[in-house]
């Protein structure tokens, strides 16, 4: 048994007095797809963020392949190959679809992916490549934000709320597509879904969360399969 | 009709120098949202130092030299030490904190060069040329200021849109928490900003001080003139900033030649409520902007 | 219209105190006048009508929240006023402070106007170009506004009734603190009046404010227009005590300095006002001491009072991090909710 990729410890992250992230622990390994899943305000979002450094986590430990990284600054964070497609996609909109793809992959220099790469994986990238991403669909910008993350070579890969504002059929796609990139790039997905049911359908391991607590821990399947627990958090 | 060519002429070459301080505020304001009204007082100390070497070293190329590397210093001195810590709060803090660094250097230059305007030597000649038997109100150190301003606006516009340096920047700027977490320093990059907003006042400083005067005071007008061309061209675009600065200079020349010199400030004052009414997003914003 | 009616009536309870208020200033004032050398006597008249333009500073930018750097101007606007009626038109001076707040008030509403359009650092930058443009215009007109000379009037006398021997110096003291207790009148009214609650809304939640059906526009123009005519008095007063009403007296560095006495007397509070009124008094004299006992030359001796409000302003700016905004808060009342993503 490998050591996990993406270590989390005991984590608390407060805001003011508001506890928003209480006592989370989990693992992802490299080649896996670990769901977070859980209600509106249920922390998951907060937990992504304390993970990545945009906030700062009041306890517990982050490690990242081995070594700490509580308190280190985000871009550094970035650097040590972590990736964060945020919220509503993050797309910079006063640049370009390509310039935002570059921007990515920057700090790698050399080493990181071809642009060629990651429009041959988005072909509607390619199309509006010189277009500003605000001009992007919902989809499309997805797109972009995953194949920015995409562009330094990220080992593990945090993802927030990816199908959200996406028709059926695009968010599930996106969901393959985030499946294969675990399998095929051998990265640590930790995903944040409100969609749990697709969710778990491509995760390996599934972890619920409410009011910042931990209320499940498991394989995917046999949280798909606890009816219990999806009528009281999941919703399905 | 001579005298209108010769406002013209005088429009173009003030109006370079007010493009360039625009420029500086455009730059400082697209990097981290700070209107930096110190900007007065900083390119008014970077000219002073440059005189003060020009006196003691005879030579006017090192004093310039000089200045411009002083410029650099200082915006990076006044982003990293004083700026970072108001650039994420309210807007208004960081205007009164750029307010009181202006006063402040200007109290601090008063006390180290004292409150008398004194000359600044130009680049070049300062005589008008003679085209064809005419003589012409514009001269070879006027040529010098246009084609300065107009490389330097070029120079940026490759760093901005062509180079990965500039891509970060621009990033930084529009979304500095996701260009974070795409591995931009992003605090570097203010201070960058900053710091070339600074060299680009501090060429601005050495190319009006001829005309002005030198003095604690002396640049105030210059600063008002430089942010109403900014918002005349819009504070989000580069190049209006540039267009704006020719527009307003060519405007306030008139002014100065047909109604006197006196009115100038009351002038833009005028043009810049007028642009804050109708187009506040200045001419070249695309939406109309109603709210800042 | 009649709730703009009982908006403008203040309560009984209110004019009570203000006046009650008003008279132990008045008290205060007389027994200092009648201790004071002349020199400080002065001090007490340049005091009194630092007091009436920082009230109504409080007004604008405590209570609503605009920021101006163009009050130097306004009351340059009023100054003028006073020395052309009683210089060239011998008018008296009661009628001719009238006229100095109502042309000053005037001149406030079209800036007022525009102001509403404006926001922070616009609005900053447009008062910032009025501080440095009007002055030009005494250069403009030498003829009329006596160029950088100015315009002199003749000292005010003291009415006979007061002695033959009653010190000049008193006498000015008197007008002016008259002025400032009048302002401080109505400035306490209008704190706690019905418009004054509106300023406060308008200024913490424009949209909340105007759904609640105030006039949004309306009301930043008439903080504009008040804080105007107190700056029209001050300009006033100050030429009757200075006898003197010239472009230098009114540079960009007064606004600036008027914005620092604010800053540091604290947002929203005419107790603070009087602070910073006391500070613009006497922090020259002081920092002409500090020269002297260091022989300080007279060029850092002139410039240090700027650099003192230019330091203070930045001190307190970094120690505020909430602003003016969070400082005004902090001193008039509850905290309410901004709205998210500002």
């Amino acid at each position: 048994m490998t050591a996990a990729l993406l270590e989390i410890e005991a984590v608390t992250t407060d805001y003011g007095p508001v506890r928003a992230v209480d006592g989370v622990t989990l693992a992802v390994h490299a080649g896996s797809v670990t769901a977070v899943l859980g209600a509106n305000g249920a922390g998951k979002t907060s937990l992504l963020r304390t993970i990545s450094g945009l906030e700062r986590a009041s306890g517990g430990r982050v490690r990242l392949d081995g070594q700490d990284i509580l308190g280190v600054a985000v871009e550094d964070i970035v650097r040590r190959g972590l990736a964060h497609v945020p919220e509503g996609r993050g797309v910079i909109a006063e640049l370009s679809t390509e310039e935002n793809l570059r921007l990515g992959g920057l700090w790698r220099g050399a080493e990181a992916v071809p642009l060629r790469e990651v429009y041959e994986l988005f072909p509607p990238l390619h199309e509006r490549r010189d277009q500003l991403a605000a001009s992007l669909s919902g989809g499309e910008r997805q797109m972009l934000s995953i194949g920015r993350a995409l562009m330094a070579r990220p080992r593990v890969l945090l993802l927030d709320e990816p199908s959200l504002g996406l028709a059926p059929i695009v968010g599930a796609q996106i969901m393959q597509l985030i499946r294969t990139l675990a399998v095929e790039r051998d990265l640590a997905v930790l995903l944040v879904e409100q969609n749990a049911r697709g969710a778990l359908s491509i995760a390996d391991r599934g972890v619920v969360l409410n009011i910042g607590r931990m209320v499940a821990d498991d394989a995917a399947q046999a949280l798909a399969a606890d009816e219990g627990l999806r009528n009281a958090y999941l919703g399905f | 009709m001579t005298k209108f060519i010769d406002l013209t002429l005088n429009g173009i070459s003030t109006g370079a120098v007010y493009a360039a301080v625009a420029l500086a505020l455009v730059l400082i304001w697209r990097a981290t949202r700070i209107v930096n009204f110190a900007q007065g007082g900083m390119f008014m100390v970077t000219t002073f130092i440059a005189s003060s070497v020009i006196s003691a070293s005879g030579s006017y190329w090192l004093g310039f030299a000089v200045a411009l590397v002083c410029g650099l210093v200082l915006g990076a001195i006044v982003e990293r030490l004083l700026m970072r810590r108001v650039e994420s709060g309210p807007p208004l803090n960081a205007v009164i904190v750029a307010l009181g660094l202006l006063i402040l250097l200007e109290a601090l230059a008063g006390m180290i060069w004292g409150n008398t305007p004194r000359s600044f030597p130009p680049a070049f000649s300062i005589r008008g040329y003679d085209i064809g038997g005419t003589h012409v109100l514009f001269s070879p150190n006027d040529t010098f200021t246009v084609l300065v301003v107009i490389g330097v606006a070029l120079v940026l516009r490759v760093l901005f849109q062509g180079t990965a340096l500039g891509l970060q920047m621009r990033a930084a700027a529009f979304q500095p928490e996701i260009a974070r977490m795409l591995g931009v320093r992003v605090s570097r990059m203010f201070t960058l900003g900053w710091a070339l907003a600074a060299f680009v006042g501090s060429l601005a400083g050495l190319l009006i001080a001829p005309s002005v005067f030198l003095g604690p005071n002396q640049f105030d007008p210059i600063l008002i003139f430089g942010f109403t061309a900014a918002v005349l061209g819009g504070l989000d675009h580069p190049l209006g900033a540039a267009v704006g600065g020719v527009l307003l200079g060519l405007t306030l020349s008139y002014v100065s030649g047909y109604e006197g010199a006196s009115l100038v400030t009351l002038a833009a004052l005028v043009v810049l409520i007028v642009v804050l009414m109708v187009r506040p997003g200045g001419l070249f914003s695309s939406t109309l902007e109603r709210r800042v | 219209m009649s709730s703009m009616r009982s908006r403008l009536r203040a309560s009984t309870g209110t004019l009570a105190r203000s006046l009650g208020l008003v008279l132990l200033a008045g008290v205060v004032l007389f027994v200092a006048s009648e201790l004071l050398d002349s020199y400080d006597e002065l001090q007490l008249a340049n005091g009194a009508y630092y007091f009436a333009v920082l009230a109504g500073l409080t007004v604008l930018t405590g209570l609503s929240g605009q920021i101006s750097l163009g009050h130097g101007a306004l009351m340059m606007v009023g100054a003028y006023t006073v020395a052309l009626l009683v210089g060239n038109e011998q008018w008296a001076l009661v009628p001719a402070l009238l006229a100095a707040v109502v042309i000053t008030a005037l001149v406030g509403i079209l800036v007022g106007a525009a102001a509403t359009r404006l926001r922070g650092p616009y609005l900053a930058g447009a008062t910032l170009a009025f501080a440095i443009g009007l002055p030009a215009l005494a250069d403009r007109f030498p003829a009329t506004f006596g160029g950088e000379n100015g315009l002199v009037i003749n000292p005010p006398t003291p009415p006979s009734s007061l002695g033959a021997s009653f010190p000049l110096e008193r006498w000015e003291a008197w007008i002016a603190c008259a002025g400032a207790l009048i302002v401080l009148f109505l400035a306490n009214n209008l704190l706690h009046s019905g418009i004054g609650r509106s300023f406060r809304a308008v200024r913490d939640d424009e949209i909340a404010a105007s759904l609640c059906g105030l006039h949004v526009g309306r009301v930043q123009t008439l903080a504009f227009v008040v804080s105007a005519a107190c700056a029209g008095l001050a300009g006033g007063l100050l030429t009757v005590v200075l006898q003197l009403a010239a472009p230098g007296a009114f540079e960009v560095g007064l606004s600036l300095a008027l914005l620092t006495a604010i800053v540091l007397g604290g947002l929203g509070s005419l107790v603070g006002a009087i602070w910073g009124a006391a500070v613009l008094v006497l922090l020259p004299g002081w920092t002409n001491d500090i020269a002297h006992s260091f022989s300080l030359s007279t060029r850092v001796s002139a410039n240090l009072p700027l650099a003192i409000y230019g330091l203070v302003l930045i001190v307190a700016m970094l120690a505020w991090p909430s602003g003016i905004q969070g400082g005004v808060r902090r001193i008039i009342g509850p905290l309410r909710r901004r709205p998210a993503g500002g």
